[in-house]
């Protein structure tokens, strides 16, 4: 009952759009200003830079932290990286746990969470404001990244919660609360409460309007302009008929089709590449001398160095927390096995996916050069594209130069990625709402009302104020995850050493 | 060394013949009988996250059905006349984990039903009795 009268109050509202055209225009501005001014503040203050610098202090709190990991555990991510693999694989599975959730599932569902429009239009933001160069710093907190994501899988496996009916709930609220209390650290209930809140915005901006904001985009570029409320509207009765109405289909039919999508994209680019072989050694050296010189773009070197570093974040999302909700399901008796599996997420997603992506902009020509100088024209901040796009544009104008089809299927597969990143985020929206106000029917669907009305503001709002929120979202999960990373790390690391230690002895074998 | 016999069973009209067979046949040379039920599962498929948080739950619904409304009825229903029966469930790909079974417990011989299904299907998908008499540890009987 209660849910049909949600889908009348939506359809109402839509009617009353369509039916007032000018009404339908004014929405969006007013959606637009409204959402700027309200978040303008909170923006400002995560992306305030060092003073007398253009360096937020946010970007390199994430370094800091993932060069801190790296050290710590003794570069981790390359001496771990083929033991990851055979963990994939199911080689140290024990056969007996068939029928639970695997490495792998764990894996392809956080992938599926991560994989997303961060590497089609995030990348092309990334390299459209920074240079081709912003790849190389791209690429290096892709792999630094991988450190943080192994410290926060493994306590998300280690301190999850498993129910008497056997469903678990993990992630960085109860490693917070679970791991301080175990070192006798104070402070680790509030730390709690707050990543919960600034998940509960992360969910709604990057995990939510960011998505609807892109896909709205690649919608009306191709069959037209039209005002992004109507795009907003009907992903949001989607949306609202899966996590509400509970159409597992089509979240499973999403699932389903969303590492094809992946894989169709990783190979579509390769062709790109290999067609334009001759040009792989002038684009990467254009990346490498755009990462030390910035080649004339906005705040030079360290103009590409903090997209580099922002882009990656956002995509790989190590060290923000929201990947240790997603692996904490998996079947295993070591956390530590979950930590190593996770590592490879942040390979696949920046160092894989994401550079194929900066690697087709840059091959294809769509940033235009100052013959005289060899430098990128800029032009407002931005560097001048060929076709003048921007964000996912950008992208699919790459692909286009060189397959004439290829924005219809990065169309569908951009409002894919989108679906199910926002599938995902609800998800771990969800689970920082409960762990806030207790689980109950009521409470859930009061959560995920408002995260289907954020699809529509999100579709409706400009790119700069939702990208600007949803990077600030994010990355204010980020400050509290890393602040209990640094004090729960010597946890991770007995672990470490313990299954590394009975590797050596023979007690841990593989089964395969 | 005593004759084992595995049977697979899905509760199929074929698999009944098959436990029939076997069991006819432990009782005639004094062998013992295991019922196999694999439920089909690769631990490479895809889940969404509300599937992987409750997936050891239903791991435990799925082997309570299959035990009360597959495996138990047959063991009620057929006389074993002092032949020694037992029976195990398992997940995994189908005929894999049939053989995996019949090498673990040391059977003599694996016993399976034929369904007949279309021959487009089994051209396109292969079938479970056609993967075993590749693959079987054991020689294999394929019971019509």
């Amino acid at each position: 009952m209660k849910i049909n009268k949600l889908y009348s109050t939506l359809a109402v509202f839509g009617l009353a759009l369509i039916s007032n055209p000018v009404l339908a225009q004014s929405v969006d501005e007013t959606v637009n200003q409204l959402f700027s001014s309200a978040t303008g503040w909170f923006v400002s203050f995560i992306f305030s830079p060092f003073p007398g610098t253009a360096f937020p202090w946010i970007v390199a709190w994430l370094v800091v932290a993932a060069t801190v990991f790296t050290f710590y555990f003794a570069f981790i991510q390359f001496r771990a990286f083929p033991l990851s693999i055979s963990l994939v694989k199911g080689d140290y599975s024990d056969p007996n746990d068939a029928g639970e959730v695997s490495h792998f599932q764990a894996l392809a569902t956080a992938l599926s969470g991560t994989v997303g429009l961060g590497n089609i239009a995030g990348v092309a933001v990334a390299v459209g404001i920074g240079g081709p160069g912003a790849t190389f710093w791209m690429i290096l907190a892709g792999l630094m990244g991988m450190a943080s994501k192994f410290t926060e899988c493994t306590l998300g496996v280690k301190y999850r919660n498993e129910y008497a009916d056997g469903t678990v709930s993990g992630g960085p609220m109860y490693y917070l609360t679970k791991g301080f209390a175990e070192r006798g650290l104070p402070g680790g209930r509030f730390l709690a409460i707050l990543f919960s809140v600034f998940c509960i915005l992360g969910a709604l901006g990057g995990g939510n309007m960011f998505q609807a904001n892109q896909a709205h985009q690649q919608i009306s570029g191709i069959v037209g302009g039209y005002p992004g409320w109507i795009t907003g509207v009907v992903f949001a009765v989607v949306v609202f008929a899966v996590i509400v109405g509970g159409l597992k289909s089509i979240a499973k039919v999403t699932e389903k089709v969303v590492p094809f999508m992946g894989i169709l994209y990783v190979l579509a680019a390769l062709v790109i590449l290999l067609v334009n072989a001759d040009k792989i050694g002038w684009a990467f050296g254009q990346i490498f001398e755009g990462a030390f010189t910035g080649l004339g773009v906005a705040g030079g070197m360290v103009g590409a160095l903090i997209q580099g570093f922002k882009r990656a974040a956002f995509s790989n999302e190590a060290g923000v927390g929201s990947a240790a909700i997603a692996h904490s399901a998996v079947r295993t008796k070591e956390p530590i096995t979950e930590g190593f599996v996770s590592l490879l997420e942040p390979f696949i997603d920046t160092v894989v996916i994401c550079t194929m992506t900066a690697l087709v902009i840059i091959i294809t020509g769509q940033l235009t050069i100052d013959p005289d100088t060899g430098n990128y024209i800029t032009e407002g901040g931005r560097i001048v594209t060929a076709t003048g796009a921007s964000g996912v544009g950008l992208t699919s104008a790459a692909f286009e130069s060189a397959f004439s089809w290829f924005p219809y299927v990065l169309a569908i597969a951009v409002v894919l990625f989108a679906f199910s990143t926002m599938i995902s985020w609800s998800y771990y929206g969800l689970k920082a709402w409960t762990y806030l106000f207790g689980e109950g029917k009521s409470k859930e669907i009061t959560f995920k009302v408002i995260f289907c009305i954020f699809v529509i503001i999100g579709a409706a709002a400009n790119l700069g104020p939702v990208i600007d929120f949803s990077d600030a979202a994010i990355f204010a999960m980020a400050v509290v995850n890393i602040i209990g990373l640094y004090c729960l790390m010597p946890i991770v690391k007995r672990e470490l050493n313990s299954y590394l230690d009975r590797m050596k002895s023979g007690e841990i074998k593989k089964f395969k | 060394m005593s004759i084992k016999y595995v049977v697979a069973c899905d509760g199929s009209p074929a698999s009944e013949r098959a436990v029939a067979f076997a069991i006819d046949h432990a009782r005639s040379n004094g062998g013992s009988v295991l019922l196999a039920h694999v439920l089909e599962w690769s631990p490479y498929s895809f889940l969404t996250p509300e599937e992987l948080e409750e997936r050891h739950k239903r791991r435990g619904e799925e082997l309570a059905r299959a035990k009360t409304a597959l495996v138990d009825p047959i063991l009620a229903s057929i006389s074993t006349d002092g032949v020694e029966i037992d029976s195990v469930i398992k997940y995994g790909h189908v005929a894999e984990t049939l053989s995996d079974i019949a090498t673990e417990a040391g059977a003599t011989q694996l016993v399976i039903g034929r369904t007949g299904q279309s021959s487009l299907k089994v051209r396109v998908f292969g079938s479970v009795a056609g993967t075993l008499a590749q693959i079987a540890p054991v020689p294999c009987t394929i019971v019509p």
